[in-house]
């Protein structure tokens, strides 16, 4: 114990000096990290980087997507993270290129250092090259293999008072953030009620299946309904809503899922205050056609089919900068001269001269130019 | 102006530019496609090399005497390499499709007193788009030498020689305050409240790069402080004659010709490229001059394609070559001698007022055809 501390302190104030104004006045202008990458990968004073140190797997039905849940430990300037959040993960995935997602933080809240799942299902990306990165996740990643992390990041998160009576809704993999929200509630000893509402397709692609079971098992005030849609559940609507929660609209509650789960959640709650959501996917965007879109710098210029300003470009076969393509991570991040462009997430229009617009979750209205 | 037909290359019709133009594009196209692990794995190990001379370098100013002079060159090569091979390239976004922020153009800072979003203004944008178009390309003399006739005459420009050598002792300052545009400052185009943001800018860079190569380092090395900051100061020198070379070499010598505005109106793509290549010069040499030289020992090819990695430019070259020659332009290339004396032939021609009749021929490789001149 006593030699515990003693190291924790050394490590403390090795950190303190590294990330001191001297350390980065002498190793001005890379930053520090650039050296210390050079000793050790897993050594850094401001970037986050982690190993990962398991992978198991959840679901592996025959004909299913695989599901994994990715354990890592990050370097000591991981500050932790809240029920919901989620985190940039970036890997290496081959043929020098590195490919960055956002994947939702899957465990219980967690302090600074300490180590973090993700859970992760394999799906296609025809943006990333070679290898779409959850399936590089599930299928080819080794323990040991290394990471970039940001800190976690997203306000999707419960608040440090849990109120008596929340309601959580999540749809297919939107469980992710709900879980672990879940889990945590059950850390904090949480002694109010929690109702759950989790729609999926079937019960043999369900992920955290032995652990919804356990919970459902234990009640310790969770009331959980685990509804499959394609053995005959009905979908969110306010009349199931009043059945199984009574006076739902009153009750403090948090939704992750799908856009038409989202969407339908939204109706339900129309006119309170009382939702917090978060896309799992962004919207498959119903942008409106029509107008000019040009790419100043390269000087090409498309007839607008209303997808995102991502997608025209690459289909123009332009290759813009791009991360997570739902809005978090800033990567795309684009100054738009003129035009109007919806915000996607929000709905919300702007036609400011001179904007930076995160161009993968902005349709453009009309004639809209940007500089690509 | 230093009209193409001064350079002794010809015109190309509007179908040759762009049957031209599309064997360039050909070019781009198969690189692209190619990009990969190779190319990765080079400007991992050119940054490891970079890191490892630096290391080094501040290591050895602490061994007094027989240190000093190895610790000046491995600093100095550090310095060459931070800002050529991989600085002046990541900042041309040749390694964006790594994915890698610390190679990423627009995250990658330097270590030169040029704030890096400035430089990519007037590097990327003006220089690189109206390379060598006469009142636009502001990299033509900088704004301070006069190395194209058509430039008038003062008689401030009997300094040219002098002005340029102190460019070269101070370019990386050079480089800094060029973005200011201080002579049209002078001419009354440009007001200084205009330079207020960029000057906030230069100065916070200026001062970040002061305070570790003439402030702490020298501290740290406790009684040998002036024997490091002088070989700090030597090392930036050292970095400021290499890069000035190589890069005056890139547009000035004999036979690289300048366009006017008129010629560039509405101008197609197969005309860019042709404008490219006549505006620059190669220079020969080994592999790891190129590499010294950030690889801007193949100007031609980095003017052609500037996002593509700097490595790549040797292979493309003898293509490059090889459509020059099916098309009867000149490529413009000699040993760095021979490329530095004629850069110095100009800089002193041009110190001096135009004579009577403007023969070409004494300054330029090849004689003017008469008559054709736009």
């Amino acid at each position: 114990m006593a030699l515990d501390t003693s190291t924790s302190s050394v490590h403390r104030l090795g950190g303190r000096v590294l990330r001191s104004r001297t350390v980065a006045a002498l190793a001005s202008p890379h930053g520090i990290d650039r050296y210390l990458t050079r000793i050790n990968p897993m050594l850094a004073a401001h970037e986050v980087r982690a190993r990962i140190t398991d992978i198991r797997p959840e679901v592996s039905a025959p004909g299913a997507p695989r599901v994994a849940t990715v354990t890592l430990q990050p370097t000591s300037t991981w500050r932790g993270h809240r029920a919901g959040q989620h985190v940039s993960v970036g890997i290496d995935t081959g043929e020098g290129r590195r490919t960055t997602r956002v994947f939702t933080v899957s465990n219980t809240e967690g302090k600074p250092g300490e180590p973090l799942t993700i859970t992760v299902r394999a799906h296609d990306d025809e943006h990333a090259t070679p290898y779409s990165i959850s399936k590089y996740l599930t299928e080819r990643a080794t323990v040991g293999t290394l990471v970039h992390l940001s800190q976690a990041e997203g306000d999707f998160v419960l608040p440090d008072r849990v109120p008596e009576h929340i309601v959580l809704i999540s749809g297919g993999s939107g469980i992710t953030p709900v879980m672990s929200m879940l889990r945590s509630l059950q850390r904090r000893t949480h002694r109010g009620k929690v109702t759950f509402l989790h729609w999926s397709p079937s019960a043999d692609r369900q992920i955290f299946a032995d652990e919804l079971e356990e919970i459902r098992h234990q009640g310790h005030g969770v009331d959980l309904h685990i509804l499959h849609t394609s053995e005959g559940a009905p979908y969110l609507s306010p009349a199931l809503l009043e059945k199984l929660v009574p006076g739902y609209r009153e009750l403090p509650t948090w939704a992750c899922g799908p856009a038409s789960l989202i969407e339908a959640a939204q109706a339900a709650y129309e006119g309170t205050e009382s939702l917090k959501v978060e896309y799992f996917k962004p919207p498959k965007t119903a942008g409106v056609a029509g107008g000019e879109m040009e790419f100043a710098r390269t000087g090409r210029t498309v007839t607008n089919d209303g997808a995102t300003i991502l997608d025209q470009a690459e289909a123009a076969g332009l290759t813009p900068e791009s991360g997570c393509r739902m809005g978090i991570c800033f990567s795309c991040t684009t100054n738009k001269s003129s035009g109007r462009v919806r915000n996607i997430l929000t709905g919300e229009t702007s036609e400011l001269p001179d904007e930076q617009i995160r161009i993968c979750v902005s349709t453009p209205e009309g004639d809209c130019s940007v500089d690509l | 102006m230093t009209t193409v037909e001064k350079t002794g290359n010809r015109r190309l019709s509007a179908e040759e530019l762009e049957a031209f133009g599309k064997e360039m594009d050909a070019i781009r196209q198969r690189i692209v496609a190619d990009l990969g692990e190779k190319d990765a794995a080079y400007i991992y190990d050119i940054v490891k090399k970079q890191r490892n001379f630096e290391i080094a370098g501040r290591a050895l100013m602490y061994l007094p005497v027989v240190g000093w002079l190895p610790a000046v060159a491995c600093l100095s090569i550090s310095k060459i390499l931070d800002n050529m091979e991989i600085g002046h390239n990541v900042m041309h976004g040749q390694y964006d499709w790594m994915g890698d922020p610390d190679l990423n153009s627009r995250m990658f800072e330097w270590d030169n007193v040029c704030p890096s979003d400035q430089w990519k203004y007037s590097h990327n944008y003006i220089h690189h788009t109206f390379t060598n178009i006469l009142g636009k390309d502001r990299d033509i003399g900088y704004g301070i030498l006069r190395m194209d006739e058509d430039q008038k005459w003062h008689p401030y420009y009997l300094g040219n020689p002098l002005y340029a050598f102190l460019l070269m002792v101070f370019f990386e300052w050079g480089v800094a305050l060029h973005d200011l545009e201080v002579e049209n400052l002078v001419a009354g185009k440009r007001k200084l409240s205009d330079n207020a943001e960029m000057h906030r800018g230069i100065m916070k860079k200026v001062k970040r790069q002061a305070l570790k190569d003439y402030v702490l380092f020298p501290l740290l090395s406790g009684p040998l402080a002036p024997l490091t900051f002088l070989g700090n100061a030597t090392a930036n020198l050292v970095r400021n004659i290499w890069a000035f070379n190589i890069i005056f070499c890139g547009h000035f010598p004999a036979g690289v010709a300048s366009f006017s505005q008129e010629e560039c109106e509405d101008e197609t793509q197969g005309h860019w490229y042709y404008r490219q290549l006549l505006g620059s010069a190669n220079i020969t040499g080994g592999r790891i001059f190129h590499i010294m030289s950030g690889n801007l020992s193949h100007q031609i090819e980095h003017h052609l394609f500037p996002d593509l990695p700097a490595r790549r430019y040797p292979e493309i070259a003898e293509e490059v070559r090889e459509i020059c020659e099916r098309y009867g332009l000149a490529y413009n290339t000699g040993p760095l001698h021979r490329q530095l004396w004629g850069v110095f032939k100009k800089i002193c021609r041009y110190a001096l007022p135009d004579r009577k009749r403007p023969a070409a021929a004494g300054v330029e490789a090849a004689p003017a055809l008469e008559g054709v001149a736009a």
